[in-house]
């Protein structure tokens, strides 16, 4: 399947339903219930599988064990004091989450951002996801026996990442770092010495998760094959991020939207060509190489000058009535932030797109069929952030 | 050859592992509370208030005196958990330019709620809150013991020095540069005023 | 891209009998929404995703809005008929004057559909729909059979807001746990009474630390806090 030839064959009858699989024979069915207590559905989740032995007849995932409503108590405080809330969203990836509804708000009342703090974002952002693929990375392969060596490989380029966060935003993972109009403080030279030296020793740590991993014969055996996606079934569903690349789609927000300064860089976009669990692990795995030439032309370019534009407003935040839709390509898929506003200085309904929630929409599709190890699998190639799906 | 790729991972994690016997970088392990690493600079944990060493207003204890939160409110309006809670003074006491303030008669921040975003540090006018480092404050009592009182909040501004040095010498400078304004324009009303008592009354005794 | 003034033309072109209506943004955004009628949303939504040009197969982001009912004051010119004695005979005049009238504009929930289109890169195309009041007419037609990506945004605003998805293939609660009644996004959403220790109570919740001084643990405020 190439790229370019999106093939739409709707009927209405169903299509885009799951399958439906019968059990062999005059089995009953175990019911099983795998979460939310389970090493391995990253977070409280829970899904409701029925088996016929070892296959999954049914699958329903069950969450809302970490809903905090989010988004009602953003209709109780200013659009600043909603800034710290979004870092707990994934709290994997804080800045992206910033820089969304950093963005969103941008879009809303029309700021402009000066230069130098645009370049920061670039650099914030892509950090971030570099670290974000390793740990997904990591973590899926935890999942399939390998009890952590290849995660801990992950975790220490995490750990130089995330002393670069916290020597710049005085936190490792709850950043509060981006302000509507710029970012709240400026990096120093010496932060960006360090950040250079970080990204000449990624590299060589992709280099080596490669070596360890790509050709690794059980997990060839594990991943080629399974978890299939069909490419107009994950476009009819709303999937973004590297799961939709990896079923070969070439969209990524990056290129598409062109937000922030992306148009600036040169860099690949890595795509799929089946839509199994190993084309994904491969794209996320091929989006961290081109993360680092973005991270080593960006670093190169950046130039001197204020990171806040000076008509920015901290305190008395009033944006005009109206809307505006925003949204940035994070490291899980499309975040997006919807905002309507009515001159008050709080919101009136701001909504996030979470990627991780509309991602599952078609697990049971995946999973059907397959075997309860491949369900585990399946799951964490998708990806998820409980913080995300659940708000 | 089959198993080709198991032997190439295997040869990685043998270089990691051999390699944890001789170079530094390989360990990374801090074996904590033994070890600690030192904060970075820009690390921020829980608000703290500072209060400056020259008494200026006499009575009470040091701390007190030297407070510099003038209870305008702005971060108990800014905090997004809405975790502090001030009651203004009554009365009012000269602060370092020599102006009469309102000062916090009550002001508790409660570390169970507050999440560290440091919005209350960046919307203060009179850098009289900071964020502190020290992280190891659990206690066992659920109610009340991580509810913080001006007494436990106030800490000097040599502390704050300590743990950030760069900003510290940022803020002083600015308040130094506030404090010379003041003075300055203080001079020239009382020179303008001498001047306009000699002129007017040769024969008294002018001003300071 | 084609103009929402183009869109709407052409879906009422292609579904004979739509009422489309634009609703402008007044935000520098730009994106500017077209209001549909629900009878025919699942035509017009059959018509996004199919027709060549626009070909708007991706549904990013259903929305759930609650715009509950306010008052509305306003000057109104009435035309009356008064029986005036003049000289002594009684004369009936017509006489305008200005008054001022208050009424209450109904509340209504309304679901917003961000579309894009992944085959051709362009995009937003908003799309709207408000159901008839908040109490007993709350129902919409789903757009999950024609974007399998509405099936879990729509079951979060039946959860939160009370919207009854019809044609939807599996409608139930998804971040409240199945029992729980009412809804909780909605403005006029009342949260349970479980208080326990606010010591750094504000406004509503301090209003409510008041009530329960009783049975508070820890809390030293008074009525002269409030």
């Amino acid at each position: 399947m190439s790229g370019t030839e999106l093939v739409h064959d709707h009927k209405m009858e169903g299509w885009n339903r799951p399958p439906v699989i019968e059990p062999d024979g005059e089995a009953e069915l175990l019911e099983v219930a795998m979460g939310p207590h389970h090493p391995s559905t990253h977070g409280v989740f829970r899904m409701d599988v029925a088996l016929d032995g070892e296959r999954v007849i049914r699958l329903k995932p069950v969450f809302g064990y970490l809903h905090r409503n989010h988004e009602k108590i953003a209709e109780g405080v200013s659009y600043l004091a909603s800034m710290p809330y979004t870092d707990r969203l994934d709290y994997f990836c804080s800045l992206s989450n910033n820089w969304a509804y950093a963005l969103a708000v941008e879009k809303l009342v029309g700021q402009t951002v000066p230069e130098r703090a645009e370049y920061l974002r670039v650099i914030l952002a892509e950090l971030t996801r570099v670290q974000n693929h390793a740990s997904a990375i990591g973590f899926l392969i935890q999942e399939m026996g390998a009890s952590g060596t290849p995660l801990m490989y992950a975790f220490r380029e995490r750990e130089k990442i995330l002393d670069l966060f916290e020597s710049l935003t005085g936190s490792r993972m709850m950043c509060n770092y981006m302000r509507f109009g710029g970012c709240r403080m400026d990096a120093s030279a010496a932060w960006l010495d360090a950040a250079r030296k970080v990204v000449v020793g990624l590299p060589k740590f992709v280099d080596e998760i490669d070596n360890l991993l790509s050709s690794n014969e059980i997990l060839m055996a594990r991943c080629q094959g399974v978890g299939i996606l069909r490419q107009d079934l994950a476009i009819n569903a709303g999937i973004s991020g590297p799961m939709l690349r990896a079923t070969g789609v070439n969209y990524d927000l990056r290129k598409v939207d062109k937000y922030g300064i992306y148009d600036r860089f040169k860099f690949r976009v890595p795509l799929g060509e089946v839509g199994d669990i190993y084309d994904r692990y491969m794209v996320r795995m091929l989006e961290m190489r081109e993360s680092i030439t973005i991270l080593e032309q960006a670093l190169n370019d950046i130039p001197g000058g204020p990171v806040m534009n000076p008509t920015a407003k901290l305190r008395g935040f009033r944006p005009k009535a109206g809307e505006a839709y925003g949204r940035i390509e994070s490291p899980k898929g499309e975040l997006g932030f919807y905002l309507i506003s009515d001159g008050t200085p709080n919101p009136y309904r701001y909504r996030v797109r979470p990627p991780s929630l509309v991602n599952l929409t078609v697990l049971e599709d995946m999973c059907l069929g397959s075997n309860v190890a491949d369900v585990v699998l399946i799951f964490g190639s998708v990806d998820i952030v409980l913080g995300e799906v659940d708000r | 050859m089959l198993g080709e790729g198991i032997l190439k991972g295997l040869a990685e994690t043998a270089k990691n592992f051999a390699g944890s016997f001789v170079s530094e970088e390989r360990l990374t392990t801090v074996q904590y509370p033994e070890e600690r690493i030192a904060p970075f600079e820009a690390a921020r944990v829980f608000p703290f208030l500072v209060f400056d060493q020259e008494n200026r207003d006499g009575g009470g204890p040091e701390w007190e005196a030297g407070l510099r939160c003038v209870a305008c409110q702005i971060c108990e309006k800014e905090c997004p958990p809405k975790c502090i809670y001030i009651e203004k003074s009554k009365d009012k006491k000269l602060d370092y330019l020599g102006k009469g303030q309102y000062y916090p008669a009550r002001f508790d921040i409660d570390i169970s709620v507050c999440m560290s975003c440091q919005i209350c540090v960046e919307v203060c006018p009179f850098e009289a809150i900071k964020m502190d480092t020290e992280f190891e404050l659990s206690t066992t009592d659920r109610f009340g013991a991580l509810l913080l009182d001006r007494s436990q909040l106030a800490k000097s501004n040599e502390h704050y020095h300590k743990i950030h040095p760069t900003d510290a010498t940022a803020v002083d400078a600015r308040l130094a540069d506030e404090k010379a304004k003041v003075d300055a324009k203080a001079k020239a009303a009382a020179d303008a005023a001498a001047a306009k008592a000699a002129a007017t009354q040769p024969t008294n005794e002018g001003g300071d | 891209m084609k103009t929402i003034e183009e869109i709407k033309t052409e879906i009422e072109a292609a579904v004979p009998g739509a009422a489309v209506e634009i609703v402008a943004n007044p935000s520098v955004s730009g994106q500017h929404s077209l209001r549909i009628a629900p009878e025919h949303a699942l035509a017009i939504a059959m018509f996004l995703r199919d027709e060549a040009e626009l070909s708007l197969d991706y549904l990013s982001n259903v929305t759930g809005v609650d715009w509950p009912e306010k008052e509305v004051t306003e000057k109104v010119i009435v035309n009356r008929t008064v029986t005036k004695t003049v000289d002594g005979v009684e004369q009936s005049a017509e006489e305008t004057l200005e008054e001022t009238r208050k009424r209450v504009e109904p509340g209504y929930l309304e679901v917003v559909y961000h579309l894009y289109s992944m085959a051709k890169k362009h995009g937003p195309v908003v799309i709207r729909m408000r159901t008839a009041n908040r109490s007993d007419q709350v129902d919409l037609p789903s757009l999950t059979p024609v974007w399998r990506s509405a099936e879990f945004q729509e079951r979060e605003i039946f959860d939160l807001y009370g919207i009854v998805f019809t044609g939807h293939p599996d409608l139930r609660r998804l971040l409240m746990w199945d029992g729980f009644k009412d809804h909780p996004m909605r403005r006029d959403y009342v949260e349970p009474d479980d208080f326990e220790y606010e010591p750094t109570a504000h406004d509503e919740v301090l209003a409510r630390v008041i009530a329960h001084r009783a049975a508070s643990v820890g809390c030293d405020k008074t009525e002269a806090d409030v």
